[in-house]
């Protein structure tokens, strides 16, 4: 896309897995990229499963412990509601209230920060400890990163912790 | 070659995110139209469109109450 080079630049930590804050996150994210900012979604942690190529549940890496871990956190499909969850249950009905509402669902608004041309990093540390691979996670993850080169990209941005 | 796109029936931010990709695909110097609500839309598409140096040619209410048509330039 034809922009100019002083663009506002936002970088968004996306710390949590849970699928309210994920939502918010990619709404900030598709809204500053569609006003022209230049956007940075870093994942780390629980918002690692936002990005698994399986977006149900699998035992993904090698040891029991992350496998077990991987199992039980699932992917996109599986996150969990932040509050009043019930056992997952909410979180499906939180997006049939949305899709009621003409409100973007998470795939939605995931494909629109790829088309918008947002940045996808992973966190390289909390793959190692969850030993997810690259070849776990969807394609839109463009780099494997770790905290120096996330502090680099972020220079003169805006970061936002999710 | 004038475009369409009615956004009256997306929230935030999918109003900006229809807008900005539609003008991504058009050529420049096309025009695209645009059917949006009062209220945010209103208040931030063509703002947001002047940002980016398009350029809003019209912003007219329409016959439907709380609906305006937007023209934007490429």
């Amino acid at each position: 896309m034809d922009l100019p080079a002083d663009k506002k630049k936002i970088s968004i930590v996306c710390f949590s897995g849970d699928f309210d804050k994920i939502v918010a996150a990619f709404t900030i994210a598709t809204g500053a990229a569609a006003t022209n900012r230049e956007v940075t979604m870093f994942f780390t942690f629980w918002g690692l499963n936002a990005l698994k190529k399986n977006k149900g549940r699998a035992a993904t890496g090698n040891s029991i412990m992350a496998k077990a871990f991987n199992f039980l956190m699932g992917g996109l499909d599986n996150l969990p509601l932040s509050r009043l969850n019930f056992f997952g249950i909410s979180p499906k009905l939180m997006g049939g209230m949305m899709k009621k509402h003409n409100v973007a669902s998470l795939p939605e608004l995931v494909e629109a920060a790829h088309a918008l041309g947002i940045r996808i990093v992973a966190c390289e540390m909390a793959m190692h400890i969850l030993e997810v691979g690259k070849s776990d996670m969807i394609e839109e993850v463009q780099d494997v990163a770790g905290v120096a080169t996330f502090l680099n990209e972020s220079e003169n941005a805006h970061i936002i912790f999710i | 070659m004038k475009h369409f796109l009615d956004i009256t029936r997306e929230t935030c931010p999918m109003t900006f995110v229809k807008v900005k990709l539609k003008l991504a695909q058009i050529n420049k110097g096309e025009q695209l139209e645009v059917l949006l609500n009062e209220g945010e839309p209103l208040q931030n598409v063509p703002r947001s469109c002047e940002e980016q140096g398009y350029k809003v040619l019209s912003n007219e209410p329409t016959d439907e109450a709380g609906k305006h048509m937007l023209v934007i330039e490429k």
